[in-house]
């Protein structure tokens, strides 16, 4: 009878250390993915290729399908690689996208790759893997990280879309606070934190006597068309641009002109100087696809993935070199939207500033 | 009753009812409106909405779930309640008032509150155990409980469970056979009411799931909401008329073996409660 | 009995005589207790704690950091919506309620109602906020169908997606509740109390007034206050409505709930959840008072 126990015994031992070992190496296989710095640390592209699609699923979040093209993108690279791609939560804020790999941490939908604005990238480097990608040298050195942790990916100008059959011209941000905009203007996101809110309400703070380093002008406008009722509080989609419920939407360009489809009379107001900014892929670093993930960022980099996102009306990273290269769609170049006098953007520390800023401020004033 | 009185009354039901028949049926009816526009001012109506349902992969998933999480709710409700029901009836009667307490306790603790504090619990059940959105099911099954108590509790009390599982017993059965072969089919009505509500609450459901970060129905037409209004309203249309249907059946179902409404203040009747 | 000689036959267990009895039974209801306790005890437990709780150990910081404007206007404009919903939404059902307990109880209206406020009563969340935008929203149904009239609904702004537009999709899920919570109450009154009233030469005022009224006033109370509690936890309704601010208080705790950086913290949607405990655990409370007193003459 002990004799069979231990046998026994040694047997269930010895199928959980086969078990484990097994485990082990499946996910050795995978730690050289989430290890690996660039395409040549996985053996080369193609050994690249082959763990993705290994993995077979790519987590994306935040990622609406009129967005600067990322629903053509998204089927492009689907198709070219026969990868699954989750795209959760569309209408997610940069801040939401960083919030769910801290909640989804360790499980099987956390995102493996975000695309943030520029202040919430360099508060949360903590999370990102580096990477390197194929097209590395052709992007500016402002323009990334170092070690790759976060690496810029397109960018636009702020503009005001908004509904010419039910507000007259706008000629310029003042205007907004005028009577004929009453409940008719909102913000794209939340304040507290959607770049593209932020990079709003700069803008209007810009434009009211403000500057990249304060952005208090902006909250101080902001409260004001509250006051005059002209707010309305809802967040600007495609879907309530559809509707007419918010025929006044601060967006970047490239969003903006998406709604001509669903609504011919909408038109664009860019003012002179208007406020810039990209936004920044970066890799999680728990990432449940790894090899997927650094493979989304090389498409995403490539003259495919660029030209996708100047077809949806956005500034690729990559335009000056692609340009010189000749590998640019030049159709598609030609339609970008014109920026009058010279855009700016906001600096690192300013973004920052302006976050923290309205971090303390933005409910008191708007509640 | 004078004919005046009856004339008067007459009078006031039917304009109440009319009133209240127009109230509620024009924002559905606003929907079916709404999920037939064309693309622009004087466009044609159209089913486009309605055909798109299926080229979303996502809404898809979503109500597929959704009808999971609302068997997996109504079997686990079944499983857990009904038990400890007819346990408590027959040895421990001096438990009732804390099990009805118990009950009605998911009311008074907002859904946003319990999420508060089991989102801990859940992110270590999705690292430890599984990941998947049928998990949910342990947090529905505690909203279901104030109105799955109510239903059983009235069909217990119309049948006589200590003499049943006293006969049945003294026959020599088991008490598994006692549950749910002796006094289970006696109370089929209110097990299906009990049944049809958890699946009524499980489709309607929508701040677990958000803020738990699954996609469920709810979620999944509030995202698609978004994105494109009118298949999202097609969708939610469709999800109402469905429960509407199934309480419909119910009520024409087992009319017979209802035990007649407890006058006085009861549980919140039917449904309500929790998941707006 | 056949059964008591027949050993084959096992006969169920008598209880033992004399001295304690080993609580046996209490197991069977553990299943349930440990359950309820892990999935609706454990996390209140963790959201009163938490609310308490800061970086270094307990702390007081999360309760006054609920002493901001916008906090109090939160919970200021969430008591509002409530009482204005619970109120409509009690007179209303109330009426409702007596058109229907007036007619056939076993007729096809009586069912319909019932089954209609079944569902309605818990078609709450993104399906209403979107049935309400389709009907009277900026584009609404209604809303053009007036305007092709005359008649702009929204000339002083859009009240639909502020408080105003809150208490009117409310009273949608607040009336069906308070027909099925007060009809059993109405099917509690006696004919024999009209024919009383009219035989000692009272009429319909003194019926109202000194009899019926005073009858069904407890159980008429306890559902508003049972209104009232269920709109003051409704979060997806205006969720879906409103997405901008914080309007009311559950939609301040969602907002609070995720945000990892910044002022923003768990610490301080915690604080607002226990407040909601609180003020819902008064309502309640006074609810089942009223749930006793009423319980002595309708039966």
């Amino acid at each position: 009878m002990n004799r069979h126990f231990g046998l026994r015994r040694l047997g269930i031992l010895g199928g959980a250390l086969i078990l484990l070992t097994a485990c082990g190496s499946s996910s050795a296989a995978s730690t050289s993915a989430a290890s690996a710095k660039s395409a040549a640390d996985m053996g080369g592209m193609d050994a690249l290729i082959a763990a993705a699609k290994k993995e077979g699923t790519l987590n994306v979040i935040a990622l609406p399908p009129d967005w600067a093209n990322y629903g053509v993108t998204i089927t492009a690279f689907q198709t070219k690689y026969g990868i699954h791609v989750n795209s959760a939560a569309p209408n997610d804020s940069s801040q939401q996208e960083v919030d769910a790999i801290g909640t989804l941490a360790g499980t099987t939908r956390a995102p493996d790759v975000v695309d943030v604005g520029m202040a919430v990238a360099l508060k949360n480097v903590d999370r990102f893997a580096p990477y390197q990608v194929a097209t590395w040298n052709d992007i500016a050195a402002s323009s990334k990280e170092p070690t790759g942790l976060w690496v810029q990916d397109y960018s636009g100008a702020m503009a005001v879309g908004y509904d010419s059959s039910k507000v007259p011209a706008i000629t310029s941000i003042q205007d907004l606070l005028g009577s004929a905009f009453q409940s008719k203007v909102a913000l794209p996101g939340n304040a507290l934190g959607s770049n593209q809110a932020v990079n709003s309400i700069m803008e209007v703070s810009l434009n009211n006597g403000g500057s990249l380093d304060d952005i208090s002008k902006g909250v101080d406008f902001f409260k004001q068309l509250k006051s005059k009722g002209n707010w309305v509080n809802v967040i600007g989609t495609t879907a309530t641009v559809k509707e007419g419920t918010t025929p006044v939407l601060f967006e970047w360009d490239y969003n903006s002109q998406v709604h001509v489809k669903d609504v011919s009379t909408w038109k664009l107001f860019l003012p002179a100087n208007p406020v810039v900014a990209a936004y920044a892929q970066a890799i999680n670093k728990g990432a449940p696809h790894p090899a997927a993930a650094r493979l989304w960022e090389e498409y995403l980099y490539s003259n495919a993935g660029q030209n996708e996102f100047l077809r949806g009306g956005a500034h690729p990273i990559r335009m000056a070199a692609m340009t010189a290269a000749g590998s640019v769609d030049a159709a598609a170049a030609a339609k970008l939207p014109p920026v009058k006098g010279t855009p700016v953007f906001m600096s690192d520390d300013q973004a920052a500033a302006a976050n923290a800023y309205l971090k303390d401020n933005w409910s008191k004033a708007m509640g | 009753m004078t004919r005046a009185r009856r004339l008067r009354l007459r009078v006031f039901r039917v304009i109440v009812l009319v009133l209240a028949g127009a109230f509620f049926l024009v924002p559905i009816g606003a929907m079916l409106e709404f999920s037939t526009r064309g693309n622009h001012v004087g466009a044609p109506r159209t089913l486009e909405a309605w055909t798109t349902i299926v080229t979303y992969p996502d809404l898809l998933g979503a109500i597929r779930d959704s009808l999971g999480l609302a068997a997996i709710t109504s079997v686990a409700m079944v499983v857990l309640l009904l038990p400890t029901m007819i346990w408590v009836r027959l040895r421990l009667p001096r438990l009732k008032r804390t099990i009805e307490f118990l009950c009605l306790l998911p009311l008074t603790i907002p859904a946003i509150v319990l999420v508060v504090g089991l989102s801990p619990v859940y992110r270590w059940m999705a690292i430890n155990l599984v990941d998947t959105i049928f998990l949910l099911s342990f947090a529905y099954v505690i909203l279901v409980l104030p109105f799955a108590y109510r239903a059983l509790d009235a069909g217990l009390s119309a049948i006589d469970v200590k003499t049943l599982s006293e006969a049945a017993r003294s026959l020599g059965a088991g008490w598994g056979t006692v549950m749910f072969r002796v006094i289970a089919p006696n109370m089929s009505s209110a097990l299906l009411n009990a049944c049809l509500l958890s699946v009524a609450l499980v489709l309607g459901e929508f701040t677990f799931a958000n803020l738990l970060s699954y996609l469920n129905l709810q979620v999944e037409i509030f995202q698609l909401g978004q994105a494109n209004a009118g298949t999202s309203i097609a969708v939610a249309v469709a999800s109402l008329l469905f429960a509407f249907i199934l309480l419909v059946i119910l009520s024409f179902v087992g009319r017979a073996r209802v035990a007649p409404e407890r006058a006085g203040l009861p549980f919140p009747g039917l449904a309500g409660g929790g998941q707006r | 009995m056949i059964a008591a000689g027949n050993p084959d036959v096992k006969t169920a267990r008598r209880p033992r005589e004399g001295g304690r009895r080993f609580p046996l039974h209490w197991i069977g209801a553990f299943p349930f207790l440990v359950y309820v306790g892990l999935f609706l005890l454990l996390p209140t437990v963790i959201v009163v704690v938490g609310a308490f709780a800061g970086k270094d150990g307990p702390t007081l910081s999360n309760i006054t950091e609920l002493n901001q404007e916008f906090v109090l206007n939160a919970f200021v404009s969430s008591l509002l919506v409530s009482t204005a919903s619970a109120v409509v939404g009690a007179v209303a059902g109330a009426l409702l309620a007596y058109a229907v307990a007036t007619g056939n109880p076993r007729g096809v209206l009586r069912r319909v109602v019932s089954s209609a406020c079944g569902v309605l009563a818990q078609f709450g969340g993104v399906t209403l906020a979107f049935a309400f935008i389709a009907t009277i929203g900026s584009v609404g149904f209604v809303t053009l169908w007036l305007q092709d009239r005359g008649l702009n609904i929204y000339a002083h702004g859009v009240w639909l997606t502020e408080l105003p537009g809150l208490v009117l999709v409310y009273t949608y899920f607040q009336i069906p509740l308070m027909v099925l919570v007060f009809l059993p109450a109405l099917d509690g009154i006696r004919p024999q109390w009209r024919e009383a009233t009219e035989s000692l030469g009272g009429g319909t005022w003194h019926y109202w007034r000194y009899v019926a009224g005073p009858l069904l006033a407890p159980a008429f109370l306890g559902a508003t206050l049972l209104l009232f509690a269920n709109a003051f936890s409704a979060y997806a309704t205006a969720a879906a409505l409103i997405s901008q601010g914080n309007p009311i208080v559950p939609i301040a705790i969602s907002n609070f709930l995720t945000s990892e950086t910044g002022r923003a913290n768990p610490g301080l949607a915690q604080a607002l959840a226990l407040g909601m405990v609180l003020i819902v655990a008064v309502v309640m409370t006074l609810y089942a008072l009223l749930q006793r007193r009423t319980s002595r003459w309708l039966r």
